[in-house]
């Protein structure tokens, strides 16, 4: 039965640092272009 | 070309120092384009950040220096072949963005409560069937109670405001039972944990919050979509003009940052940025835009003309007046404010089914508590069947029947080039029984045409073509474009208000006025025989000689495309400002019988009230000024995306390309939705009647209820996608599904 009691924190808290990541990348903007982000890392600009 | 250009209208000065211009840009398909772009304007000294939006195809590029002029910005693009216009931003997209944004964090919220509660509740569920102990239970119950009222109160907040919003003004919506079962559900959980009971609803609450979040944020997601679509397009058809500054200097400005008193040079081919009058120089100006007159109309000193005209035939000075000072433009915003309030009041099928559903809900929750208590149970037990009935009717699947439909179909529609304002324009364009077209620029194209480009020699046709590249004149542009030819010849001089002429092997070439090339009278008459109200432009080549006749023509699917129309059931009318001789002829060539010229902006009004009256629902299909409060008089609208400013702002819809088989794919589609949307609520209604005889009878537990839920709620999101699932007359449009972008970087 102990087992739940570390267990259950550790569910809660990986679920709110992916809540709290999701949340960061909504505020940097990381949504905002979804089909450009797909075609970034074809650009090849650190070659040249 | 050097000319002065000043875009401080569209700058931003950020906060921090540095200033920013935003730019819709044309053409950008691939990575190549993006980092082409990119890099190339990060490459400009001075500029410090350049980023482009691939999805909304708009740029942002910021500096620090304020003596940088960002008209470089716009040749750097120019020169790499991409065309693009700066803008401001509508303070309603931005208001939009911040929405959208905020139902992405409710959603994200919802999503992770939902998580984390299921895995609690799934736990209880199958320990309530095996060794649980009743401690585990209320810990993980109290766990659940710690994630899902904040969540809720948190995530549940779209739902909660409209909800209330509905109330004080003393209506019902879909929110209503909605917020009501979500806080029923909450607070006879908390109850119940509290007593150690074995069931709690939080997993309903959450799950019920999240999918309709999903269906609410999808559909902003769409209509935001469309509408930056729609706002690029509007941006880069933008009209500029050219200002004199004091010092008599010409600098080209963005036409919203004229004011009344300056003066301004419009060049032939030009489009006349403001309202203003005639203060040098002597034109024709074709006003079809404006009064869909199609003759083009002469003008002289203190002339008035109109924004949106364009200048024919030799460059004009004019002055800028106020908007609304003249009575025509005065006599269109009085119909329209009256045409707005008057627009009656359309109910949509959501809120029509809220209106049944919420009494009927909400009685039967009363008879259940009325009828337990009847048969003896006690208070306690009562009160939880009722609320468990409010909780198990709550209509998930019902307020997702129709937003989800309209996802879909806005997302269709999108795809074949037409952008909706409004969501619940698919409802009313689906009702509509009678299709009112305008002639100008509605069933005619909006550029003139070459009528008479059979009868002439292909080798003089091909030559007169080339030499016509020389000059902007509209006449000539049109005769260049019907070519399509590519390199203009050398050393072209120009005669002001004659033509053009050049000489090619030692041959002398002349384009213009008849008599500037020559011409003789009766070989002109003979020309313009077959199109009398067409211009004429003139072709010399040594001792051979050419008439082109050009004019309005129609666009090239028109009677085709109102023939399908009709063939889906509407009455179809042509209501028209020019004279009745012109909508005649055309309307003989689309076979229309029902047609009348000659009509103001009023008289139009009036008929489309008077069919209003007679139960008619009207679609309107209109583009100028003049239709602008038809547009808006009218049960539903479309506008080509030529069309004025002012009528696609009161059209429900726009559409893009030179045909109008788009307004047919509108009806189609919107029809096909409507069907989905009933077939939703039916089987939203169904689900929901199958599942109350067991709440009535108090055999729901949280299992069935999650489960009743979540099932209905994907069931209806899955019958939705049907709409999108490619049918016989959709299999068709692929091809063409292309074309909409193609035109749409031309135009």
């Amino acid at each position: 039965v102990t087992v739940i009691l570390y267990l259950l924190p550790m569910a809660l808290g990986l679920g709110l640092a992916g809540l709290f990541a999701f949340l960061w990348a909504l505020r940097a903007n990381q949504y905002e272009d979804m089909d450009g982000a797909a075609l970034r890392p074809l650009s090849d600009d650190d070659l040249r | 070309m050097s000319e002065q250009r000043d875009f401080s209208a569209f700058v931003r000065h950020n906060p921090d120092g540095a200033s920013s211009l935003e730019l819709a840009v044309e053409g950008v398909a691939c990575a190549g384009c993006l980092n082409k772009i990119e890099s190339r304007l990060k490459a400009i000294p001075g500029i410090a950040d350049a980023r482009l939006n691939f999805t909304t195809k708009r740029l942002v590029v910021a500096w620090r220096d304020p003596s940088f002029d960002p008209a470089r910005v716009i040749d750097a693009i120019d020169a790499l072949g991409y065309r693009s216009q700066p803008f401001s931003i509508a303070d309603n997209e931005q208001s939009e963005a911040a929405a959208a944004r905020f139902l992405m964090r409710c959603l994200g919220v919802a999503g992770f409560a939902a998580m984390n509660i299921m895995l609690l509740s799934v736990s209880v569920w199958s320990g309530n069937v095996t060794d649980i102990t009743p401690e585990t239970r209320d810990l993980f119950h109290w766990l659940s109670a710690l994630i899902a009222l904040p969540a809720a109160a948190y995530a549940g907040q779209p739902f909660f405001k409209s909800a209330w919003q509905a109330l004080s003004a003393r209506r019902v919506n879909m929110d209503v039972p909605i917020s009501l079962g979500i806080v029923l559900a909450l607070g006879m959980s908390v109850v119940e944990t509290a007593q150690h009971a074995q069931h709690a609803y939080f997993d309903s609450a959450i799950m019920l919050i999240f999918f309709l979040l999903c269906g609410r944020y999808a559909d902003h997601a769409v209509r935001r979509r469309t509408r930056a679509a729609a706002g690029n397009l509007a941006a880069l058809k933008a009209i500029t003009a050219h200002r004199f500054a004091e010092n008599g200097d010409l600098v080209m400005l963005p036409a919203s940052a004229l004011r009344a008193g300056d003066r301004i040079l419009v060049r032939p081919g030009e489009r006349i940025a403001a309202d203003s009058i005639v203060i040098t120089g002597s034109s024709e100006i074709d006003e079809g835009l404006v009064t869909g007159e199609s003759m083009p109309r002469r003008v002289a000193l203190s002339a008035q003309v109109y924004a949106g005209t364009v200048n024919m035939t030799s460059a004009l000075t004019l002055k800028v007046t106020a908007a609304g000072e003249d009575t025509l433009l005065q006599e269109i915003d009085r119909l329209l404010d009256r045409a707005v309030t008057a627009k009656s009041q359309y109910v949509r099928l959501a809120d029509r089914a809220a209106g049944y559903y919420a009494p009927v809900v909400h009685t039967t929750a009363a008879l259940t508590l009325a009828g337990w208590l009847l048969g003896g149970a006690s208070m306690h037990d009562a009160v939880m069947v009722a609320i468990s009935v409010l909780i198990i009717t709550c209509p998930c699947a019902l307020a997702l029947a129709i937003p989800a439909v309209q996802v879909v179909a806005a997302n269709r529609l999108f795809r074949s080039g037409i952008f909706l304002n409004s969501g619940d324009a698919i409802e009313r364009l689906a009702d509509a029984d009678t299709a009112i077209f305008d002639k100008t620029g509605t069933l005619t194209l909006p550029e003139p045409h070459v009528l008479n480009a059979g009868q002439i020699a292909p080798d003089l046709l091909e030559r007169a073509a080339r030499l016509a590249l020389g000059t902007r004149h509209p006449l000539a542009a049109a005769l260049a474009k019907h070519a399509n030819v590519q390199t203009p010849y050398d050393d072209i001089v120009e005669t002001p208000g004659s033509g053009i002429r050049t000489v090619v092997d030692g041959i002398e070439m002349r384009l213009g006025r008849p008599e500037f090339c020559g011409v003789r009278d009766e070989t002109v008459a003979a020309a313009t025989l077959q199109d009398p109200r067409a211009s004429v432009l003139a072709f010399r080549n040594g001792d051979r000689h050419a008439v082109f006749t050009i004019g309005q023509s129609l666009r090239p699917d028109a009677a085709a495309a109102l023939k399908s129309i009709a063939g889906l059931g509407l009455d179809i009318k042509i209501l028209s400002g020019d004279r009745p001789k012109a909508v005649a002829a055309i309307a003989r060539s689309v076979g229309v019988s029902d047609w009348k010229g000659g009509l103001k902006p009023g008289e139009k009004v009036a008929i489309l009230d008077t069919l209003k009256a007679s139960g008619r629902k009207v679609l309107m299909i209109g583009d100028g000024i003049n239709d602008a409060p038809a547009l808006a008089a009218a049960s539903v609208s479309l506008s080509p995306i030529c069309a004025a400013d002012l009528s696609q702002a009161h059209a429900d819809g726009v559409f893009l390309g030179e045909t109008l088989k788009p307004v047919r794919e509108a009806i189609v589609t919107a029809r096909r939705a409507r069907t989905l949307m009933r077939q939703n609520l039916s089987l939203a209604v169904v689900y929901n009647a199958l599942a109350l005889p067991l709440a009535v009878a108090g055999l729901v537990t949280p299992l069935i209820a999650a489960l009743a839920m979540s099932g209905s709620s994907m069931i209806v999101m899955l019958n939705s996608l049907r709409l999108g699932v490619a049918r016989q007359d959709c299999a068709k449009t692929i091809s063409e599904r292309v074309q909409p972008a193609r035109i749409a970087r031309t135009a």
